[in-house]
């Protein structure tokens, strides 16, 4: 039986984090990744993590702040640019990085978290990002095999919660946090703002409850955004499209 | 001319590709200067592959950390804009529903193919949204300075640098003129004021047909 009540707090989240699991986080260069579950999971010491997520962050940012700690095995992620420190970590082989086209992770993390076998597709066909993709002929036409994404753990950051986990997101801190929600084992929730049952007007749940295991509240950002830096260039290259 | 200048001319150059009802990605570096030069009577919507349809510009005050472009900096929503999350964001780039999509380059070949996600030992930037971009955009237009900082051309008739996506690139916007990408050849269109033929093809490393208007 599901929970009504998921509530808890970061004491009951960190034991949940183990030696080698695979991780799934939300957020957009640290746009709607959730802070206090990132600094939560540094706290708990865990390493030889696997992370998909759409990017590397900024050094100070989001899941970049745990990548700088060379204490995650792999990334799967669209792109590192805007976190030299990872770039630097790959070209000295202490992270395996996949590149995966950004839309394309999106749709193999949403395959496994709505219980599909993946995807065919043509993107990324004969370049670098094929890897060792299958390719699957049907009729005349070639196409690539994309492998759904599923998560021991995953980490999101919502505006608001109802107890039960329905999930209500900020513009564009929405991202890739609905599908992330969905193809973890155990997702974590933290969200700025914890309702009652009842109280988040239905039409607008963007994520039922159902996908949802842990909720803790949100202390909100702790970090400072790369526009807030007093010498914007300094540590930043900018992420390449 | 110094770098600067250099990108604001083909920022410029790049505006006047944008029509009036069009839906247009833009991508980081140069192309993020194109609103700038942009006739402000149009009716455009930016879409940014982090979620939003209708991005305005940056907000003179009360910037929020949960809305923000694809580069992580602050922006404002425009009437009748919307939120969607990346699923959405790049179904519809995939689908076909972006109008023009103007990217930063770093390599362009004769044929139109695209390089622009990484040198490798160097720079690893990553891929983003370019290779769905490529794919569904209906207009390609990839913008970069002419020459590399040595002087090497950055207009080539095979990439050297890794592709993101072949045969892709519809118009090439540089410093010192304008191509096209017609029937897997290049076309130059357009001297960019001082530039002349001369220097243009002894800076472009592949060959190139002329159309007529230029001389």
């Amino acid at each position: 039986m599901p929970s009504f009540n998921k509530v808890t707090d970061l004491s009951t989240i960190r034991p949940l984090f183990f030696d080698g699991m695979t991780l799934l986080f939300g957020g957009f260069g640290g746009v709607g990744s959730p802070p206090g579950l990132v600094d939560c999971l540094i706290e708990s010491g865990v390493k030889n993590v696997h992370l998909v997520g759409n990017d590397a962050g900024f050094p100070w940012i989001g899941m970049g702040k745990f990548i700088c700690l060379e204490r995650a095995t792999s990334l799967i992620a669209s792109h590192i640019g805007s976190n030299p420190i990872a770039g630097e970590l790959m070209n000295q082989g202490k992270l395996q990085v996949e590149f995966s086209p950004q839309g394309i992770l999106v749709e193999r993390i949403r395959s496994g978290g709505v219980g599909l076998n993946g995807f065919l597709t043509e993107i990324g066909m004969g370049t670098k990002l094929e890897y060792n993709k299958p390719r699957v002929k049907i009729g005349e036409k070639e196409f690539m095999y994309e492998a759904p994404i599923t998560g021991d753990v995953s980490i999101v950051y919502a505006k608001k919660a109802d107890t039960f986990g329905n999930l209500v997101f900020d513009k564009t801190a929405r991202n890739t946090n609905p599908y992330v929600a969905m193809a973890g084992k155990i997702t974590i929730v933290e969200a700025d703002e914890i309702v009652e049952m009842g109280e988040l007007n239905p039409e607008e749940i963007i994520v039922p409850g159902i996908y949802v295991k842990h909720i803790v509240p949100s202390k909100g950002y702790n970090w400072k955004w790369i526009w807030e830096m007093p010498d914007k260039s300094s540590r930043n290259a900018p992420p390449a499209k | 001319m110094d770098m600067g200048d250099a990108r604001q001319i083909i920022a410029q150059r790049a505006a006047r590709e944008i029509n009036d009802g069009m839906i247009v990605n833009l991508g980081i570096g140069i192309p993020s200067l194109v609103p700038d030069y942009l006739d402000p009577s149009l009716n455009v919507f930016f879409q940014a592959e982090n979620g939003i349809l209708g991005m305005g510009p940056t907000p003179k005050q009360n910037a929020d950390g949960n809305l923000s472009n694809a580069a992580g900096y602050p922006v404002t929503l425009l009437k009748g804009g919307s939120y969607f999350d990346s699923a959405v964001a790049f179904g519809m780039i995939r689908r076909g529903c972006v109008d023009v999509s103007i990217l930063g380059a770093l390599q362009v070949s004769a044929a139109g193919d695209l390089a622009n996600w990484i040198v490798p030992g160097k720079r690893v930037p990553g891929v983003g949204g370019a290779m769905e971009l490529a794919y569904g955009a209906k207009n390609l237009i990839a913008l970069m300075t002419h020459c590399e900082k040595d002087g090497q051309p950055k207009i080539v008739e095979k990439c050297t640098l890794p592709v993101t996506t072949y045969h892709c690139v519809k118009k090439i916007i540089t410093d010192l003129a304008v191509f096209s990408i017609v029937g897997g050849t290049l076309r130059l269109d357009e001297l960019m004021p001082g530039a002349t033929l001369p220097e243009v093809q002894e800076k472009t490393g592949a060959k190139f047909i002329l159309v007529n208007s230029v001389r």
